[in-house]
This record gives C-alpha cells, sequence and structure tokens, in this order.
C-alpha cells in the first residue's frame, strides 16, 4: 500500500492552527504518510508542529461556510483546532487523518520508518538482557537457575524466551505447572531482595476450577521459594469475590488445603474498561473550563482515578512491606497476570530496590517487568482518553503504573535519579512513538515483526547525554533505603504534569525548575574550585615545608 | 498525671506511655521512654475544644483539638484524674482576661531596647509613603486622631485630599460601625487606589451627600478614570437583607460614576461551618479516596478560597489593567474585605511577596484596619459565633498562590504556617485585642514582643530557596488561573494534617535546596579564604627562582583534570578542612556518605529556631513535629511497621 494514495491533498495555505494557552497561528499544513505537519510562514518567529499520525486519538470535522474546522484530540491528552479554508481539501485531509491515524497493521507503524538522525552509540535492543539481570542474580544466591524452556514461545506465548525458576524445579515440571496456570503463565522470579534474601514472584491465576483442581509441580515449585519454617503471601490482586468468580470460568486461586504455608490477601484493583473509563472522565473533568469548584471536585471524584491509584499504590505498599518487613516471601498475580499483577510487582520494586530508581534500573524495570513480562502494550494502548471505541482490552494500566511512580517521586523528590518528564516521555511513547520498543503485546510478537533489526529502540535514543541531560532530576541523591510512601487521601495528588499539560501555562513551573537546576549547578561549580583551590594550598605549603627544611 | 497514654490517630494501636503537666501556660506530656522522652507540648491558647469520651476497660479518654489543627488524644488511667484535667483544661484554655494570656508571661530574654526595636519593624507610615502617598491627591487626615470618628479605624487614615474633615464625618455616619471609605494601596503608577469601608446605612432609600461626595473624591484622587468600582464581597441576598435593618449597599443611580459589583464571598458562620466539615473529613481514620474527594467537595472550603481569589483577581486586575478605583467593602469591613484587600494587594504589588512585605501587608490590612482578632480567634472566652478562620483563609490563599508561582514569593510555606500559629497562639502581642485602640490601651507594645521580630530574626529559615528578584513571576501582577482545572486548587495537607507527618512528603525540595544554598554560601566563604591564602603564600615566595614558579603555574594548569597525582595532601590536612566546614565537605570521597551528611545537616538547620528555643518557645514541639524529623526525612526503617500495616490492609 502506497500512502499516497491515502492522500489526497498532501498540503494546504492559510491554515490556522489554536492551541489553548497560544495565539492562533496561521501556516502550511502538510500530511505525509506519518507526520501531519504544521509550519507557520512568520519570518520572525517560524514554528513547526510535527504530529504522529498514531499519536491522534480522534478527530472530528465541522464547517462553517467553506472554512472547514478539524479538531484533533491526541492520545497524550493535547487538543488542537486547525481552520482549514476550503471545503474539498478540509473534507481530504480529514478524511486522510482519519484513515493515517487508525492503520491496523504494525508494520505500517512509523517506527518502520524512522531513521534516527543520531549517532547510535550503544543498541537499547541489548542494553537490558535477562542473562545480565541473572549474573546480578547468581551473585548473591545460587538458589535460582534461567530456564529456556520458552525458546520459542511454545510454553507460554506471553513470556520471554528466558525465565528465572527456583533451581529445584525442572522444565519437565515446569510444563506441568504452565498447564495449570491462566495463559500458561507460571510463576517466574520478579525481584530477589538482596536484604534478607526474600523473593517476589508472579504469575497468573491457578486454574482451579470449580471442582478445586491441583497441581502437584506448582505447590512444589511456590513452595520452594520458602525457607524452611516460613511462611509466604500471595496476593491477589482482585477481590475474594471476583477470584471466586472466576472459578466457574476454570480460574481460581490457591486453596489454603494445599497451600498451607501461605497467606492469601485479596486487593480489589480494577481492570480493563473500567480503568478506560476511569480516564475518559478524568480528562473530561480536566478539559471541563467552566470555572465552579464544586463541579471540578465531584467529576475528579466520580473519575476514580486517585481511588484506582490508591488501590494499586496500596497493594505495592503491601507486598513490599511483606518482603521488607514481615521477611515473607511474595507471590503476586491476579487474573492473566499482565496488568494489575505488573503494576504491584514493578511499584514494590521502585519502593523496596533503590537501583530502580536510577535511570538506567528504571529502564530496565520497565523492560523486565511490563515488556518482557507480557503487558499487551499494543492493546492496551492503541487508544487513550478521546476514543469512542469501546473494545474492551484498551486501558491506561502503564499510565497508572507511572502515575503511581509520579506520586511517589512527589514525596521522595531527592531519591529519584530521573525527573517527572521522565515518566510523561515514556507515557508518549507508550501511546505513539517513532522507535519500536512500545510495539507489539509481548517478546513473541516482537520477535515476528523482527522489531529489534527493523526499528530502533526508545533506550538507544533517551540513555544519550544530549537526551539524559532532560531526564536528570538536579536534587537527586542517592538513597539506599526502603522509602515507604503515604497512601492517604491527602497524600496523593492529580498528576497535574500529565492530565493538566496542556490546560495550563508552564512558564512559571518551569521557571522554578531552571532556578533548581541552577543553584544546584552553582553549588557543584563551587564545590569544583574549592577542591582545585585546597589541592593548591597544600602543594605550596609543602613546597614551603621543603624550602624551609631542605 | 502519671501512666497517661498518647494515642496515635493513625492507628490504635501505636500508644505511648507517659506522663501529663499541666502548667500555667501549657499541657506538657512527656514519654516515658529512657532514652528520648519525647515531650509535646501544646499551649492553652490554642485549645479549641476538649472533649470527654465514655470511660472503657483501659481508662478514661481524653480529645483535645487545637486551633493549629492539633489533635490530642489521651487515655488517662483514673476517671477522677481525667476529670480533674478536663475541668482545668476548660477553665485554663478560656482566658477571660487578656492579662492571663501567654504573652504577658512570655519573654525571649531581650532587653526593653530590643523590644522596641522589635516593635520598629514594620512601620506603617513608611509603608504608606513606600506606596507614593500623602501626595497630591491623597492625605493623612487626623480626624480619627483619638479614635473620636470610628474607634475601629487607626489614628492615621489616608483619604482624598478634596475629602474634608465634613466630608469624612458624614460619611462615616452613613456607614456601618463609622467605618468610612479610606485608602488600602495605592498603585504609584496608575494613580489608581484600592480603598475599604463598611456597608453604607442606605436601607430602601436613604442617601446621605457627604458619602456620595466621598467617593466622587476617591474618583478625582484618579484622574486618568472617570468611574470608579464598588465591590461588595457579600452575596446579593446578604446585601439585600441587610437593607431590611437599614443597612445595604450603594444605589448606583445616587452616586454619580460608580460600577457596583457583587462578588459572593459568604459570612463567617458559613465559613466557619465549612473549615469545621473539612477538618471532619481530615480526622476520618483511613478514608477512601471517594470519602475524601466527597467530603472536601460537600465541605465547600475550596470553594470558599476560589471565591476570595477571584475577588482579589477582579480587584487587582481593575487596578492594574483598567486603572480604575476601587472601593470595596462587605458588612462591617473587616473580615471579607480584609481578605479581598490583601490578596488583590499582594497580586499587584511584588512587595508584599517579600517576607518584610508581607508582615506589612497583615499589619496594614489586618491589624491596622481592626480586624477583630480576639473574635474569630477566641483569645479571650468570648461567643463562639464570632470564631471563624478568615485570616487563615487568606493564608491558604497565599499558598494557592505560591504553588502556582513557585519562585515569585520570598517566603516559603513554613513562613505561613508559622504566622497562623501565633495567630492562635497569644505568644506575642501583635494579635491582641479587636482594634488598635485596644492595644494602646493596654500598651501591647510595651508589655508583649512583636512576633515579626522573632520571624526576622529566623528569616533564613523562611527563606523560599527559589526566589529571586529577577524572575519575571517575582516582578509585576500575578494572573494567576482561575478555573479549578487550570489552576488546580489543592488541599493544603501541609496545614490542615500538619501533625499527621506520616501524610506528608517525605523529603522537602525546600529543605534540601536551602541546605544546598547554605553549602553554597559557606563554599564562597572558604573559596575567598583559600584564595587569599594563596595570594599570601605566592606573595611570599615571589622572591624565589623562577623555575620554581614555572613549576606551580604547571601545576595550576593540570588542576581541574588531574585528581590522583597532584592530590599528595595528607590526611591531616583533610581533617582541618573538615573542622572549618562540617557540613560535607566535598573533597572528602564518597557521594553516598556526603548525600547522608547533607540530609542530616538539613535537618540541623531546618527549624533552628524551634531547636534552640526549645525550653522558652511555646508549641516548640508541636511545631518541631512537622519539620522533617530523623525518620520523617531519611525515609525509612523506623517509619514503624505497625502503621503501615494498619495502612496498607485497611480496606
Amino acid at each position: 500500500m502506497e500512502f499516497a494514495e491515502l492522500i489526497k491533498t498532501p498540503r494546504a495555505d492559510n491554515v490556522v492552527l489554536h492551541r489553548p494557552f497560544h495565539a492562533a497561528v496561521e501556516g502550511t499544513l502538510c500530511l505525509t504518510g506519518h507526520h501531519l505537519i504544521f509550519s507557520s510562514r512568520r519570518r520572525d518567529n517560524a514554528e513547526e508542529l510535527w504530529l504522529l499520525h498514531s499519536n491522534i486519538d480522534s478527530s472530528e470535522k465541522r464547517f462553517v461556510g467553506s472554512l472547514g474546522t478539524i479538531v484533533i484530540k491526541c492520545k497524550d491528552l493535547r487538543i488542537i483546532q486547525l481552520d482549514i479554508p476550503g471545503m474539498e481539501e478540509c473534507l481530504n485531509i480529514a478524511s486522510s487523518i482519519e484513515v493515517l491515524s487508525t492503520l491496523d497493521s504494525v508494520t505500517l507503524m512509523y517506527p518502520f520508518f524512522y531513521r534516527p538522525m543520531f549517532e547510535l552509540v550503544e543498541d537499547g535492543w541489548r542494553s537490558f538482557l535477562p542473562d545480565k539481570e541473572f549474573e546480578l542474580l547468581s551473585s548473591v544466591t545460587d538458589e535460582w537457575r534461567l530456564s529456556c524452556i520458552n525458546r520459542d514461545f511454545s510454553v507460554c506465548p506471553s513470556y520471554p524466551p528466558v525465565v528465572i525458576v527456583p533451581k529445584c524445579i525442572n522444565d519437565e515440571e515446569l510444563r506441568k505447572v504452565a498447564l495449570f496456570r491462566h495463559g500458561s503463565r507460571f510463576p517466574v522470579l520478579s525481584y530477589y531482595h538482596r536484604k534478607n534474601g526474600m523473593i517476589m514472584m508472579r504469575s497468573s491465576q491457578p486454574l482451579t476450577g470449580t471442582n478445586g483442581r491441583r497441581c502437584k509441580e506448582d505447590e512444589k515449585l511456590i513452595n520452594a521459594t520458602l525457607r524452611p519454617g516460613k511462611r509466604g503471601y500471595i496476593i491477589d490482586t482482585r477481590s475474594l469475590n471476583v477470584a471466586q468468580q472466576a472459578r466457574a470460568k476454570g480460574g481460581g486461586f490457591e486453596q489454603e488445603v494445599h497451600y498451607p504455608q501461605w497467606r492469601r490477601i485479596h486487593k480489589g484493583i480494577e481492570r480493563f474498561n473500567i480503568l478506560q473509563e476511569s480516564l475518559i472522565k478524568l480528562v473530561e473533568a480536566c478539559n471541563d473550563q467552566s470555572h465552579n469548584m464544586d463541579r471540578w471536585l465531584s467529576k475528579l471524584e466520580a473519575s476514580n482515578w486517585l481511588t484506582h491509584v490508591k488501590e494499586i499504590l496500596t497493594t505495592a505498599c503491601l507486598a513490599a512491606q511483606c518482603i521488607d518487613r514481615e521477611g515473607a516471601s511474595v507471590l503476586v498475580h491476579g487474573t492473566e497476570g499482565t496488568d494489575s499483577t505488573l503494576q504491584v510487582t514493578s511499584l514494590a520494586q521502585i519502593i523496596l530496590d533503590p537501583r530502580c530508581r536510577t535511570i538506567r534500573g528504571f529502564e530496565s524495570l520497565v523492560v523486565r517487568e511490563w515488556l518482557q513480562a507480557g503487558h499487551p502494550f499494543q492493546q492496551r494502548c492503541a487508544q487513550s482518553a478521546y476514543s469512542n471505541s469501546k473494545q474492551k482490552w484498551e486501558a491506561p494500566v502503564f499510565l497508572l503504573f507511572l502515575d503511581c511512580v509520579w506520586q511517589i517521586l512527589r514525596q521522595f523528590p531527592c531519591s529519584f535519579e530521573f525527573n517527572e518528564q521522565f515518566l510523561i516521555m515514556l507515557f508518549e511513547h507508550a501511546y505513539a512513538s517513532q522507535f519500536g520498543t512500545f510495539l507489539g503485546n509481548n517478546e513473541n510478537e516482537r520477535a515476528k515483526l523482527k522489531l529489534p533489526q527493523k526499528t530502533m529502540s526508545l533506550w538507544s535514543w533517551v540513555n544519550r547525554t544530549e537526551e539524559l541531560s532532560r531526564f536528570q532530576n538536579p536534587i537527586y541523591e542517592a538513597n539506599s533505603l526502603v522509602i515507604w510512601p503515604a497512601v492517604a487521601p491527602q497524600s496523593l495528588q492529580l498528576w497535574a504534569g500529565v492530565f493538566l499539560r496542556w490546560n495550563r501555562p508552564s512558564k512559571y513551573l518551569d521557571e522554578a525548575q531552571e532556578e533548581m537546576v541552577k543553584i544546584i549547578n552553582y553549588n557543584k561549580e563551587l564545590q569544583a574550585k574549592v577542591k582545585v583551590l585546597r589541592r593548591h594550598l597544600a602543594e605550596l605549603e609543602a613546597d614551603e615545608r621543603m624550602r624551609e627544611n631542605p | 498525671v502519671e501512666n497517661v497514654r498518647l494515642l496515635d490517630r493513625l492507628s490504635s494501636r501505636k500508644a505511648v506511655l507517659g506522663t501529663l503537666y499541666l502548667t500555667a501556660t501549657h499541657v506538657i506530656f512527656v514519654e516515658n521512654g529512657s532514652e528520648t522522652r519525647k515531650e509535646t507540648w501544646v499551649l492553652h491558647s490554642q485549645i479549641s475544644s476538649i472533649e470527654k469520651q465514655a470511660t472503657t476497660a483501659t481508662g478514661c479518654p481524653l480529645l483535645i483539638r487545637c486551633k493549629n489543627f492539633q489533635v490530642i488524644q489521651l487515655v488517662i488511667p483514673q476517671e477522677r484524674d481525667c476529670h480533674d484535667v478536663y475541668i482545668s483544661l476548660i477553665r485554663l484554655a478560656r482566658p477571660v482576661k487578656y492579662e492571663e494570656l501567654y504573652c504577658f508571661s512570655f519573654n525571649p530574654k531581650l532587653d526593653k531596647e530590643e523590644r522596641e526595636q522589635g516593635w520598629k519593624l514594620v512601620d506603617l507610615t513608611e509603608e504608606y509613603s513606600r506606596m507614593g502617598v500623602p501626595n497630591n491627591y491623597w492625605q493623612i487626615c487626623d480626624v480619627n486622631r483619638d479614635y473620636g470618628v470610628c474607634d475601629s479605624y487607626p489614628t492615621e487614615v489616608y483619604v482624598p485630599k478634596s475629602a474634608t474633615a465634613h466630608i469624612i464625618v458624614g460619611s462615616s455616619k452613613f456607614r456601618s460601625r463609622r467605618r468610612f471609605p479610606a485608602l488600602s494601596y495605592y498603585c504609584k503608577d496608575n494613580n489608581a487606589s484600592i480603598c475599604r469601608s463598611s456597608q453604607p446605612l442606605s436601607g430602601f432609600s436613604a442617601r446621605c451627600l457627604e458619602d456620595e461626595q466621598m467617593l466622587q473624591a476617591i474618583r478625582k484622587a484618579n484622574p486618568g478614570s472617570d468611574f470608579i468600582y464598588v465591590v461588595d464581597t457579600r452575596p446579593k441576598l446578604n446585601a439585600m437583607a441587610n437593607r431590611a435593618a437599614g443597612k445595604g449597599y450603594e444605589n448606583e443611580d445616587n452616586y454619580s460614576n460608580i460600577k457596583f459589583q457583587f462578588i459572593g464571598i459568604e459570612n463567617i458562620h458559613v465559613m466557619r461551618n465549612s473549615l469545621q466539615k473539612m477538618l471532619e473529613v481530615c480526622e476520618l481514620k483511613s478514608p477512601s479516596m471517594s470519602d475524601f474527594l466527597w467530603g472536601l467537595e460537600n465541605s465547600g472550603w475550596l470553594k470558599h478560597i476560589k471565591a476570595i481569589m477571584d475577588a482579589g483577581i477582579f480587584i487587582a486586575k481593575a487596578v492594574a489593567e483598567e486603572g480604575v478605583s476601587v472601593l470595596v467593602h462587605c458588612s462591617d469591613g473587616w473580615d471579607r474585605t480584609a481578605q479581598v484587600c490583601s490578596v488583590a494587594s499582594l497580586l499587584l504589588d511584588p512587595y508584599y511577596r517579600t517576607m518584610k512585605g508581607f508582615m506589612v501587608l497583615i499589619e496594614k490590612d489586618w491589624v491596622s484596619f481592626g480586624h477583630k482578632f480576639n473574635h474569630r480567634y477566641g483569645n479571650l472566652d468570648g461567643d463562639p459565633k464570632e470564631i471563624s478562620p478568615v485570616i487563615d483563609q487568606f493564608i491558604e490563599c497565599v499558598w494557592q498562590l505560591m504553588e502556582q508561582f513557585p519562585c515569585a514569593f520570598e517566603f516559603n510555606e513554613r513562613f505561613l504556617i508559622h504566622i497562623q500559629h501565633h495567630i492562635y497562639s497569644c505568644q506575642f502581642g501583635n494579635f491582641l485585642c479587636n482594634s488598635q485602640k485596644e492595644r494602646r490601651e493596654l500598651k501591647i507594645q510595651e508589655r508583649t514582643y512583636s512576633l515579626w521580630a522573632q520571624l526576622w530574626k529566623n528569616r533564613a529559615d523562611y527563606l523560599n530557596p527559589l526566589y529571586r528578584s529577577d524572575r519575571s513571576q517575582t516582578q509585576g501582577t500575578l494572573h494567576p488561573q482561575i478555573a479549578p482545572c487550570n489552576f488546580l486548587y489543592k488541599f493544603w495537607s501541609g496545614m490542615y494534617n500538619r501533625f499527621e507527618k506520616g501524610l506528608h512528603p517525605r523529603q522537602s525540595v525546600t529543605d534540601y535546596l536551602m541546605a544546598v544554598k547554605e553549602e553554597t554560601q559557606q563554599l564562597e566563604e572558604e573559596l575567598e579564604v583559600l584564595g587569599e591564602r594563596l595570594a599570601n603564600l605566592q606573595k611570599s615566595q615571589l622572591g624565589d627562582i623562577k623555575v620554581k614558579s614555572k613549576q606551580q603555574d604547571r601545576s595550576k594548569q593540570l588542576g581541574l583534570s588531574t585528581s590522583n597525582n597532584s592530590l599528595a595532601n595528607t590526611p591531616q590536612e583533610y581533617s582541618n578542612d573538615l573542622k572549618s566546614f562540617p557540613s560535607r565537605s566535598p573533597s572528602q570521597g564518597d557521594e553516598e556518605d556526603s548525600a547522608l551528611i547533607l540530609t542530616q545537616d538539613n535537618l540541623k538547620s531546618s527549624d533552628p529556631d524551634l531547636s534552640a528555643n526549645s525550653d522558652q518557645e511555646s508549641g516548640v514541639e508541636d511545631l518541631s513535629c512537622r519539620s522533617p524529623s530523623g525518620g520523617g526525612c531519611l525515609p525509612s526503617e523506623d517509619s514503624g511497621k505497625d502503621s503501615d500495616e494498619a495502612v496498607f490492609l485497611a480496606g
């Protein structure tokens, strides 16, 4: 297919662009296969706006006489309006946008066409390989092994080729366990807590069904992670009610009789369309320009977004608490083990492990606990808050995770190497990107699409010094401790950086950021100067002494 | 009373055993723990209510709610003791004479001269001349010299030059409590002004020539504009109801060239109930997000804050952009009028966003114009219906602005919280009584100390590290966003939950930056000292042979790039450095160590005024609770398993 066929009007002049908090600008609109490009002709202040078609969540057109208007709502929550003179041009452009922003085929997406303009220093596709992770692990414990059982994705289609499992469980047993777990997602190691050797595993629900099936190998596997005489916790991310209902569909939860050493705790983290609707309501409230305080608060409340944030954070804190305070091993699962499970395991690691609070550590966490763990990014992030489609599998699961990270970052502003911008950048790229990192639903699909060969990794771009400087937190001081966030409603806030990003002028907040960087840099500069002078002085004094007593 | 248990509000399982002491001025709870013996001090004047609850098996619970939003739950083993404590506290918390208040016994060990100096720190005459009055249009009138015209006004009042004594007196007779229109803020750049008064006694048809002339005079004092705004800050319905009582609002037909405007800010009773409702929400044990947001909305608190802010924004816009003078009033012109005038001034004039300027602002719009501190904040036992968080709302407006303009204010959140604390504490004389007249009669300045001097002395703790006077947001008028979703009105947990430190961010950017800035300053000093020493050494070596100096030059160039070779420093010298610069010697290796040192340092520096005065200043312990304490700032190990569990497992 040629993109040119879809673009009947590739260029329109005298188009007026409207954005909140910016004066309207007149300029030229160009459509390419992947971008909508607007450039203003004003010589004094040339301005260009590049918008990926895949970033467009929805578009509407309307006409007043022959002046057409297209309102474009983006997945990053921005809303822009284009006034295009000429009915035909406007219709053509609108229909091109409509088609180009909803292309079905992954291989037509921009990452397959993108040619980077920067020098490749490090191939991001190879930055976070599981072997490296395992090497680190084996330096502290020998109770685990790397299993290649899923080499060709035949055991579990949503798992990566290699996984970390207890040493005493062989591949044959793993196969049996896989049959007992939803989508074959058998329990694998998610995190090893160096401080006390406790671990966190994740899986999907066991297929106990209504007649209480059991699987000896499954019991053996998870019991293998317990220290003698110790108990563990199974954190089921569903409420007891939901978990019980799942039995009717062949799913279920671990029965006490078969897992006597484990205590099960149910938490109610919502999924799928409930989250999607919550996002839609929240964004609608944020875009409501009416000046009424009551409406704002009740809409914020009705969206339930912060309730979800609170529930996810609370569950993650609970998991972290079991590991760090109770000295117990933890298994986390919900139904499929691809959504709420990952929110919990990844947030618990941020709380427990200082490494996850560095830039590279956080990237590695996203790779391990989201990409390799098989969070179906392509399904979940296909549409954002302005979508009209009611498809069941779209859900802002990853955005909620980022929101929770932001909440912790806000409470521990000096403990993270990255800043809020880093999280916002990940949000944007998860929904629309020139990089292949978030394409596909699991490693299996990524391998089939040959993404590492055909597309550029987001990490290759981010981890260059030029880009990194934008994402570094100026006031970071490594903090080796466990950080316990507060989860009371008073302690949680709406993430204005994402949800009010396009609805408020950022100038004053940017200035504050700049000032902060300035203060820190000046301090560092002085430190360097003092260091040099001290050394000098020491040398001179040494000389002096030499002269005095030759 | 011994063996009293102090309960933790967030978790009923965590309670500490200790001894309760009642002194003439404080309630003191001392923990039994042999090492820490943590003390909790509460000033009697901070107590807003005491509640004795039903006796249980463990003892008799006593609930003390404070005006600074602290809630203390005690369990006293013996019913009889509890009753005694209850009775004593009820009496102690409600003094009937000013002389019983703490400020008359509080002595910060300053001599008489220092005390007088302290009172001179804020000088309103100086402030008016800073604004540019008296001038061709405005003058001081002396009709109120001995409070003869209006006893709740100050002696020195600024009025338009064309307003004669006859007009002023005539106008005052037509205004509630004789609070005639007087100048609050004058804008030098365009002659526009903000004036304030009480409501006119217009009833349904009454009019007063002098009052009409007074408003004319205000308009004439701003030759650039042909009308003035008259802003009635009450809801229209309230104002209309007042007409039946012979009061009311200006009739546009009677006054030439005015534009009349209602801005619906609710009265003190609505505000009192609203705060009450919000505090109930804050006190909920492990509320869900919906409970909290619904309760917050239902309390209406943020709606009221927004109404006050909107009024301020309207006035600031009229003055700065339209160049039109504004007369503001409500009923008596001492509550809503004070809020609105001060918010508008703050938006208009960067000076009020400095520490000194903010003190001046409170002195000008609140203290001097007879805001009834004693009645509103219940310093003396009085009518509970007079109590209302009027200035608290103003302080919150400032905080909301600080959130939106992080570089615009010279002071930080702690400054606001400490001012709020002392408005209720009665530890300083500033906020005593209901008017200047009463304060003069009590000889407050001779018998008590000024809070402003105390705050000014410790100003280093109240600095906003991000403030720079050359920032665009620091200068000129602030233009806040007004839609609730644009300008995210937030719940101020730093104030209303300020004693629940578990709810707050565990690390403070402000404290961190303050510590860095302090260190920077030390580095600057060290740099200078080192530079001098270097120069001296070089001078003494000047006579030496050239070869040697060449060597030095080379080492100078190498300075930045190499670090190991030339570092032939002896450990001895490092420790010297460490002695003189204890806060994080940069040359001393390990990054992580220095990080820890910095944070600890930051602890020490964060509230020195409090720790230093812990024996003499009241409310010390409770205040220091909000500063990042050991467990708070360095998150973690001791943050308490029990409380975590309680929180996470709940629900």
